[in-house]
């Protein structure tokens, strides 16, 4: 991949792409994955399929929130400015909404129905971040060592104050030595 | 139930707020950093304990909105939380912070990669790295989970029902692989009838008692 490669028409064409894709994608960008891989792999031959996978894993292992897989997508498409274009497609409209919804609720925040809301999300957020967790979490017949971290470190982080990034810390050198 | 009102205008809590858009800015730039797998975890720590701009049921209350909108919920996140301290220019500097520095990072990891890719002994440990680093992500999340809970004791519905709910949207998810948007809507939309429910019951035996409600 030339980082500068010069192709207006693939940008475009990622940019239309992901703005079309950006409302659907309630719950993270992530859930987008089954769609973006049949548009941007399978039709358009943009990236092979092994760019696309590592695109999502690296996302995952990277420092910022995981809607960066979408550059990457767009940078093994289109190089920079693919990657730029698939960041703008992807958080215009969802951008636009959210703010414009976000305020609407909090000007009505005495209202009993925004109240109840509020509060009767709370269980299921709950609960579907523990989803997440779960499914990050490494299987247990393949790597029980790389599970049992896991789980040491949800008793760190739950009873301690330790700052999370020597626990990152921590697990890259475990594993960079092969312990998990 | 805590007052809402009250801890929007801050000055009756103890709770901070930043300075200036350049302190929002480095704020979310420096969570957006130390957000291995995920930022949920970090966010929680930097921005209800260490720094105080938000008690764990704003956060807890934010993320869910985060999560019933369209688009990523880091994002709408920062959105949020940089419009309540302000306005649209907030939400877009957060927004930049959570954005700029992690993009930067991970295209020239993503160049370097490309680049070393025919060492093959180099991409054994890089992939070792990652995968400790993921098991520590997936720990990280569950411990901020058992964290937010925390408010739950307090909860309109009860907090043995909130766990009850909280375990079925798990099931959901996780066993019986419905799509988010289901669950969100379906279960969702039950336990926000059953609270507005309550709430108004509530409402309504304080006002016979004599009004004196805040």
């Amino acid at each position: 991949m030339t980082p500068l490669m010069w192709s207006p028409d693939v940008w475009w064409s990622l940019f239309c792409h992901f703005l079309a894709m950006s409302l659907m994608a309630i719950g993270g960008a992530i859930t987008l994955v089954p769609d973006l891989h049949r548009r941007l792999v399978v039709d358009n031959h943009f990236l092979s399929d092994l760019d696309f996978t590592s695109s999502i894993a690296l996302a995952q292992a990277a420092p910022g929130p995981n809607l960066l897989f979408v550059a990457l997508i767009g940078w093994y498409s289109g190089g920079l400015g693919g990657s730029i274009a698939s960041m703008l497609g992807i958080i215009i409209p969802s951008t636009t909404l959210a703010l414009t919804v976000s305020r609407w609720v909090s000007a009505r925040r005495s209202w009993l129905s925004v109240k109840a809301f509020q509060a009767g999300m709370v269980p299921v957020t709950l609960g579907l971040l523990l989803a997440t967790g779960a499914h990050l979490a490494p299987p247990l017949h393949d790597q029980p060592r790389a599970l049992l971290l896991s789980v040491i470190v949800v008793l760190i982080v739950w009873l301690t104050k330790t700052p999370l990034i020597w626990l990152v810390v921590a697990g890259g050198v475990l594993g960079g030595v092969g312990l998990v | 139930m805590p007052d809402r009102i009250d801890a929007l205008t801050s000055a009756s809590t103890d709770l901070a707020r930043p300075e200036s858009l350049w302190a929002l800015f480095v704020a979310f730039t420096l969570l957006a950093m130390q957000g291995f797998g995920g930022v949920i975890a970090i966010a929680q720590r930097e921005l209800c304990e260490r720094r105080r701009w938000l008690s764990p049921q704003d956060f807890v209350e934010l993320l869910s909105g985060a999560q019933v909108l369209p688009g990523p919920n880091v994002c709408n996140l920062s959105l949020m939380i940089g419009d309540r301290f302000f306005g649209w220019r907030g939400a877009l500097v957060a927004l930049a912070g959570m954005i700029a520095a992690p993009m930067t990072l991970m295209l020239a990891m993503a160049w370097l990669l490309g680049e070393a890719s025919n060492v093959s002994h180099v991409q054994g440990v890089i992939k070792g790295v990652l995968g400790g680093i993921a098991a520590v992500a997936a720990g990280q999340i569950v411990g901020t989970v058992l964290k937010l809970a925390a408010p739950i004791k307090d909860h309109v519905l009860g907090w043995p029902l909130c766990v009850a709910l909280a375990t079925l949207a798990f099931a959901m998810t996780t066993w019986l692989q419905w799509p988010l948007i289901y669950v969100l809507l379906g279960l969702g939309s039950l336990t926000c009838m059953g609270t507005y429910l309550l709430l108004r019951q509530r409402a309504r035996a304080e006002g016979e008692v004599g009004g004196a409600a805040s």
